[in-house]
């Protein structure tokens, strides 16, 4: 039944070992299925939630629990580029507000949505871990580091024109 | 061979390290020479990154700061011409001086990273890798390795500082023939990334150091608990159990004994609270990360109802070399009840930061200025913090206080897992503890009503003092929830959630009543309590600030004196930082 119902709702997922759950299997293989959907599309699309719901007898209210418990997940699709304005500690002292200030105000939108076009999604994470380059912003897998609010004009500026 | 390694820690490579490394790669092609060029982790001085290490007949040359530009020239001159570039170097050749950075530190945990190839698992083994599990196999039993453990003193590094050795013991001792050993790499302290850096410059040590335990207590199954925002540490992990796969390290009959023993990596996805034990246990179980009563302690009802034994990756990195150097080597260094090295990640306002592993009883004067330098851009130390959102601020007047459990948590910080970030005078105190409330506040997972609600109310407080609206009450109140959420929270999230409050007006009362009584921002940081001025003997009317303000706030034309109207300013401080004759001052 699992395969037929994953070609109707035409899902194709790397690595997504779903019969680990089958008949109660094993639990854990709950969040890196989840984890699998979200690399393929980018967000836990819907009616993924309803497929493994249906498959392995998991009320889809406790799934959607646990995706709404871990930041990780995402339930709406993000933008061309993500911008990942980190607010660690590190980052807090050495003005992370003044950055975070720049980008509102560059991208016209608010911690946690995405532009119009589609373009930039901005979402505040809690620490990027390269602590020694603060203040940091991530745009997609590149890092900018030691940035001032001007510099942020010119990373955007650099993605805009791509 | 000359050798030449280029440090690739995620700090590395946010630098541009896979840009020199390419370049290097280039270059060698290009002019054709011999040299055997590799990747490496961390080696600590995040603040001078790219680094690149060259090994040669005449000792280890350190480059600081290079970039591609620079490797043109290092080729050229080091390595084709034998002339080093004197002025590019942090450590030369033979010389006996090294970087203070380096001379006070101590690398028991950092003993590999940012020397060996983390994808190399035969220069791992060559720097006695692999050889303390070996040890305890053919000569060691279980009882004998826990004492070893207990007698060298170590504690957990994850910030509780229980001891390992009774740890193991309880997980030993209890029931049950099946049994769990669990690698806590769920870093989640806004500001540390020592457990990353060890992950990514030496991820078999933390595997042997997880298999020492599980042959310990008995276990034949491993997690690694690994934050999905740590994709290099994850990668190496991958390779380096791939590798001890390969060579019949890990999986059944381990090193031709009878003992099995198998890891899986579990990807964190994201909540704070799972570096708990009971809530990781329930992540690794595919549900939400919610802590439970204990006891029972995992120790004796843990992952799927068995015995189980989590360690953080520092206490398991230490694990090898306490084997190899004896118990006693280890329990020689640090004070009376803390013994060995603690990892710390410096950041903040302080001149270098970086990865610094130190022995226990140093003080944290030592820290901050000897290795690290001191402060940045000639400022004033006000304070370190200590255990990110679960620890406090020690002020500098205590900064002779010695890096001892003990010690730290009589100060209402904690040592914590070793985030160690560096205040100065521009730092208030009062949006510090908001700060991290914001976090805790949001990384709450809910369960307990004192710490969902409490932080709640503690974080309306703050807020309403930094806006210039608090009242004399407001810090009776504060005092009040913190003890009342300590008391009535499950987990240390919340038992310790209050605890950067209650340091700050412990030690900086005056700076919250400056924001009370006198509606005045000491540290000149809270943005409703300051108003920026244009100072008219510096202005020099290059309308650079009236350029980059957002809300055209500032009026005045070309070589005129600028005038900002307060009425427009949303104090977003662009002005401030853009101005190039600090002729705008907060006041």
């Amino acid at each position: 039944m699992g395969e037929n119902l994953s070609k109707e709702l035409n899902l194709n997922i790397k690595e997504f070992k779903i019969d680990l759950l089958k008949n109660g299997g094993d639990p854990g293989a709950l969040i890196p299925l989840l984890q699998s959907a979200q690399d393929s599309y980018g967000y836990v699309p819907e009616k993924v939630i309803n497929y493994i719901s249906e498959f392995a007898e998991i009320p889809a209210a406790e799934i959607y629990g646990v995706v709404t418990f871990y930041s990780q997940f995402r339930l709406k699709p993000l933008g061309k580029y993500i911008v990942k304005v980190c607010e660690g500690t590190a980052c807090h002292v050495n003005g992370a507000k003044s950055i975070v200030d720049m980008l509102l105000n560059e991208l016209g939108i608010g911690v946690g949505e995405t532009s119009d076009d589609g373009m930039f999604s901005l979402l505040s994470v809690a620490c990027l871990g390269c602590c020694s380059l603060a203040p940091v912003i991530m745009v997609n897998e590149e890092t900018f580091g030691s940035l001032t609010p001007d510099k942020v004009k010119k990373v955007l500026k650099k993605y805009r024109q791509k | 061979m000359v050798e030449v390694k280029v440090g690739l820690g995620t700090c590395g490579i946010s630098a541009g390290g896979y840009t020199v490394f390419d370049e290097l790669k280039i270059e060698k092609d290009k002019n054709n020479i011999d040299f055997e060029l590799k990747e490496t982790g961390c080696m600590g001085m995040c603040y001078r990154e790219v680094l690149v290490e060259i090994n040669d007949d005449n000792g280890k040359w350190l480059y600081a700061e290079v970039d591609k530009i620079k490797v043109k020239k290092i080729v050229e001159d080091h390595l084709i011409s034998g002339k080093p570039i004197e002025e590019w170097l942090v450590k030369m050749g033979k010389s006996e001086s090294e970087d203070p950075f380096f001379e006070k530190q101590k690398r028991i945990v950092l003993r590999n990273c940012g020397e060996i190839d983390p994808n190399s698992i035969d220069e791992y083994s060559a720097r006695e890798g692999y050889s303390a599990i070996r040890k305890v196999i053919s000569n060691g039993s279980p009882e004998e390795v826990i004492r070893a453990i207990t007698e060298s003193g170590l504690r957990g590094r994850g910030g509780g500082g229980f001891p390992t050795g009774l740890k193991w013991k309880f997980t030993r001792e209890a029931p049950g023939d099946k049994k769990y050993v669990i690698c806590n790499a769920d870093e989640g302290d806004p500001g540390a990334f020592m457990d990353r850096s060890v992950l990514e410059g030496d991820p078999h040590s933390v595997i042997e150091g997880m298999m020492i335990a599980a042959y310990a207590i008995g276990a034949e199954y491993g997690y690694i608990y690994v934050r999905a925002e740590y994709p290099k540490a994850i990668e190496r992990l991958r390779t380096a159990l791939g590798q001890a796969d390969e060579k019949g390290y890990i999986g059944n009959g381990i090193f031709g004994s009878k003992i099995n023993f198998n890891v899986k990596i579990k990807e964190g996805a994201g909540a704070f609270v799972c570096g708990e034990e009971t809530a990781l246990i329930a992540s690794i179980e595919g549900k939400r990360g919610i802590p439970r009563v204990r006891p029972p302690f995992p120790a004796v009802k843990g992952l799927w109802g068995k015995p189980t034994n989590i360690n953080n990756v520092e206490t398991l990195a230490n694990i090898p070399w306490i084997i190899n150097n004896g118990p006693e080597a280890f329990a020689s260094m640090g004070t009376e009840k803390s013994k060995g090295t603690k990892v710390f990640a410096l950041a903040g306002k302080i001149a270098k930061s970086g990865l610094a592993e130190v022995p226990m009883g140093m003080t944290i004067n030592e820290v901050v200025f000897e290795i690290g330098g001191g402060i940045k851009d000639g400022g004033k130390f006000k304070a370190v913090q200590m255990g990110g959102p679960s620890g406090g601020c020690i002020p500098a007047s205590m900064g002779d206080i010695k890096i001892d459990y003990d010690e730290i948590t009589k100060t209402g910080a904690i040592m914590g897992s070793g985030g160690m970030v560096v205040l100065d005078e521009t730092t208030c105190m009062v949006d510090l503890a908001k700060f991290f409330l914001t976090f805790t506040q949001n990384e709450s997972c809910g369960k307990c009503t004192f710490c969902r609600i409490g932080t709640k109310r503690m974080l309306e407080i703050l807020e309403k003092i930094t806006l210039g609206k608090g009242e004399e009450k407001d810090l009776d109140l504060l005092e009040e929830l913190s003890y009342k959420i300590k008391e009535s929270s499950l987990c240390g999230l919340g038992q310790t959630a209050p605890n950067p409050v209650l340091t700050t007006l412990k030690y900086y009362r005056e700076e919250y009543e400056a924001h009370i009584r006198d509606k005045e921002c000491p540290a000149h940081s809270c943005a409703a309590l300051i108003e920026y001025k244009v100072i008219p003997e510096k202005c020099t009317g290059c309308t650079l600030c009236a350029r980059n303000c957002p809300v055209d706030a500032i009026e005045g034309s070309v070589k005129e004196i600028h005038w900002i109207d307060p009425e427009k300013c949303i104090k977003c401080s662009l002005c401030f930082q853009a101005c190039k004759f600090d002729a705008i001052e907060k006041i």
